[in-house]
């Protein structure tokens, strides 16, 4: 993939909650730039405004100051429909806590995004059982979250943050629910879905064996980038040596 | 898309089965209200317009009496109607078809060993015809029958299974029913029973099959020995205005009586139609008060559903927060919300539909009113219910899809 504007570019963006007495500055001033094809692990202590730089990142809200271009355009003059638009096009989402639907079979989870493009009932079926199959749940289809464990819900949450093919994934602390060999699972995913389809993969978390897989690492401290560093070295399997298995 | 919402609305309604059906119980109830209210009234309705059909259409029915002569008609020195009136009716008023002059008297009669106290009038075979009288068995008044003053009768199915016994003339298989053939004793005359009126059951007017028919002059000779006729019956054609036929007939019994222009009438002349008229409008102001008052019933169900689907909002913040997440427009869950509460309440409606009929079928039963279905209030009805659900259900759906996608994810 041959870049010559990066995919994400934020400048000077700045994020104030409240006025007044009360007045917060979440984001001090951040710029950062994300190739396309790019593994960026987010870092920080809470507070340092990691989740709001995500929250401006994925277009679910817009900074206070600055710029934001998301592929050329300017996310921040953007309406909020224009900018849901943005999300269902190019955009996935994993969670910490999954936040898949309750009494929801796995495939109608996963659906859910194509449901608001107005894909086909046989389409969505069957871009969800693909979607499915490529984080090893084929067959899983009719269970719902209460069926599965945690790793099996943040599979499904990964099925669905990729059914509808977006350029950008953007995981919240995808890990933080889950032990270390899941975590480890997830992370493979998230690195094959980088190495195999291009997805660019942005992921805050806090754990530095979970940032050990993202090849740049951008630490932030009081609402501004303290540091952006390459990783030369990333971690590009699961450290155990015993396959993936599905038993809870 | 609008297909896949409705499905997914069906789905939640399903999910929450009990909480469902709590939440359109307001509006199962209103809707059933509304429905047999409305039902019954019609039954009502038709059930007086039925009787006074029975009483006959196009019928005017003129009386002697005073209208302000203090108190009812026929008394003081107002002079009754002769039969040469009903004569003069027929030859000079056009649009009338038949005219029955008739004169009543209260009698026992007795026959089979048993005695019936019951009225009996004397009129001609016009009488059946005004008064939209069927014969069940038997003949009319011959006319050499009618001249003469012969002791014959035709009876009604009351006067019949009092006597006579037995099944009613109009099942009666083979030989034709008890009674007809036999004579009967009306105070001091024996007359051969030579027809058997069709029943018209009983009514608000009373029981009308409770009498015996004469022919006027057998009345005014052998039972009340005068000449004198109580009421003139006067059918018109079908369609005939009754205003100008009565006016001209005003005119001419004015005349005949020699009232002078600056004296009252001293008959009264009524209008079954009119009357008919008066009655089933009082219904229908009825029957809409009643739907009325349901109908409040119906908008206390659709605040119960905006409760329940404020509730539901609440419920599903970080549903409705993902569905922001992943490109969900503001309209799409506003849609998504308001057919779902349009869904519960349309159901509401349905279940409701069919509660009303089963309510209003035994109501009517209960009432012995005819059963009515209505088709457009029905209709309403669950028009109605659908509509609640929107005027109710866009609040929520509305609070739901304004929410800010991050706060609703982070919702616990």
């Amino acid at each position: 993939m041959t870049v010559t504007t990066p995919l994400i570019q934020l400048r000077g963006v700045q994020k104030r909650y409240g006025s007044g007495e009360a007045e917060l500055l979440a984001l001090k001033g951040i710029d950062l730039d994300i190739a396309a094809g790019e593994f960026v692990a987010i870092m920080g202590p809470s507070g340092s405004g990691k989740s709001t730089a995500m929250n401006i990142l994925g277009c679910l809200d817009t900074p206070s100051a600055g710029q934001y271009l998301f592929m050329g355009a300017h996310v921040e003059s953007l309406s909020r429909d224009q900018r849901a638009r943005l999300r269902r096009r190019y955009l996935g989402f994993v969670f910490q806590g999954f936040n898949l639907l309750a009494r929801t079979s796995a495939q109608e989870n996963v659906e859910l995004p194509l449901l608001y493009r107005g894909d086909s009932a046989s389409s969505r079926r069957a871009a969800a059982a693909r979607a499915l199959q490529s984080v090893g749940l084929g067959g899983w289809e009719q269970h719902t979250p209460a069926e599965l464990s945690g790793g099996q819900q943040q599979r499904v949450a990964i099925a669905r943050a990729i059914v509808t093919e977006p350029a950008v994934v953007l995981a919240d602390e995808p890990t933080g629910n889950l032990d270390t060999q899941r975590s480890h699972e997830i992370m493979g995913l998230l690195l094959a879905l980088n190495r195999d389809h291009g997805i660019t993969v942005l992921m805050v978390t806090h754990e530095p064996d979970m940032a050990a897989y993202a090849r740049r690492r951008v630490t932030f401290v009081d609402g501004l980038v303290a540091r952006d560093e390459q990783n030369p070295h990333p971690v590009t399997g699961p450290p155990v040596v015993q396959a993936v298995d599905e038993d809870v | 898309m609008l297909l896949s919402v409705f499905l997914l609305a069906l789905r939640s309604v399903r999910r929450n089965l009990l909480r469902s059906f709590l939440t359109i119980l307001g509006i199962v109830i209103g809707v059933a209200a509304v429905i047999t209210m409305v039902t019954l009234g019609q039954g009502a309705t038709q059930a007086i317009e039925a009787q006074i059909t029975s009483l006959g259409t196009n019928l005017l029915l003129v009386l002697p009496g005073q209208r302000r002569a203090g108190g009812g008609g026929g008394g003081g020195g107002v002079p009754q109607f002769t039969e040469a009136d009903a004569d003069a009716i027929t030859a000079q008023i056009g649009g009338v078809v038949a005219v029955a002059p008739q004169g009543r008297a209260s009698v026992n009669v007795v026959a089979n060993g048993r005695n019936w106290a019951t009225s009996v009038t004397g009129s001609s075979n016009a009488f059946f015809e005004t008064g939209n009288w069927k014969l069940a068995a038997g003949r009319l008044f011959e006319p050499d029958e009618q001249r003469a003053g012969a002791a014959v009768c035709i009876i009604g199915e009351t006067v019949r299974r009092e006597i006579f016994g037995g099944s009613p003339a109009s099942t009666a298989a083979g030989g034709g029913p008890a009674g007809l053939g036999a004579q009967l004793r009306v105070k001091q005359f024996s007359c051969e029973v030579i027809g058997i009126l069709a029943a018209k059951g009983q009514g608000g007017m009373g029981d009308q099959d409770d009498t015996v028919v004469v022919p006027l002059h057998t009345l005014q000779r052998r039972v009340t020995g005068s000449t004198k006729v109580n009421t003139l019956s006067v059918s018109m054609a079908d369609g005939a205005d009754s205003a100008p036929l009565k006016a001209s007939l005003t005119q001419l019994l004015r005349e005949r009586r020699k009232l002078a222009e600056d004296e009252d009438d001293n008959f009264n002349i009524f209008d079954t139609q009119q009357l008919a008229e008066t009655l089933s409008s009082t219904m229908g102001v009825l029957t809409s008060l009643l739907g009325a008052v349901a109908a409040v019933s119906l908008l206390v169900g659709g605040i119960g559903i905006m409760n329940i689907m404020l509730v539901s909002v609440t419920e599903r913040t970080r549903e409705i927060g993902l569905r922001l997440a992943v490109g969900a427009l503001e309209r799409e869950v506003l849609l998504q919300f308001l057919i779902e509460a349009v869904v519960l309440s349309a159901l509401g409606g349905v279940v409701g539909i069919v509660i009303a009929t089963g309510a209003s079928w035994a109501g009517a039963r209960l009432m012995a009113v005819p059963y009515v279905f209505d088709p457009s209030i029905n209709a309403l009805s669950l028009l109605f219910s659908a509509a609640i659900g929107v005027l109710f259900g866009y609040f929520p759906a509305r609070r739901a899809a304004r929410m800010d996608p991050i706060e609703a994810l982070r919702h616990e």
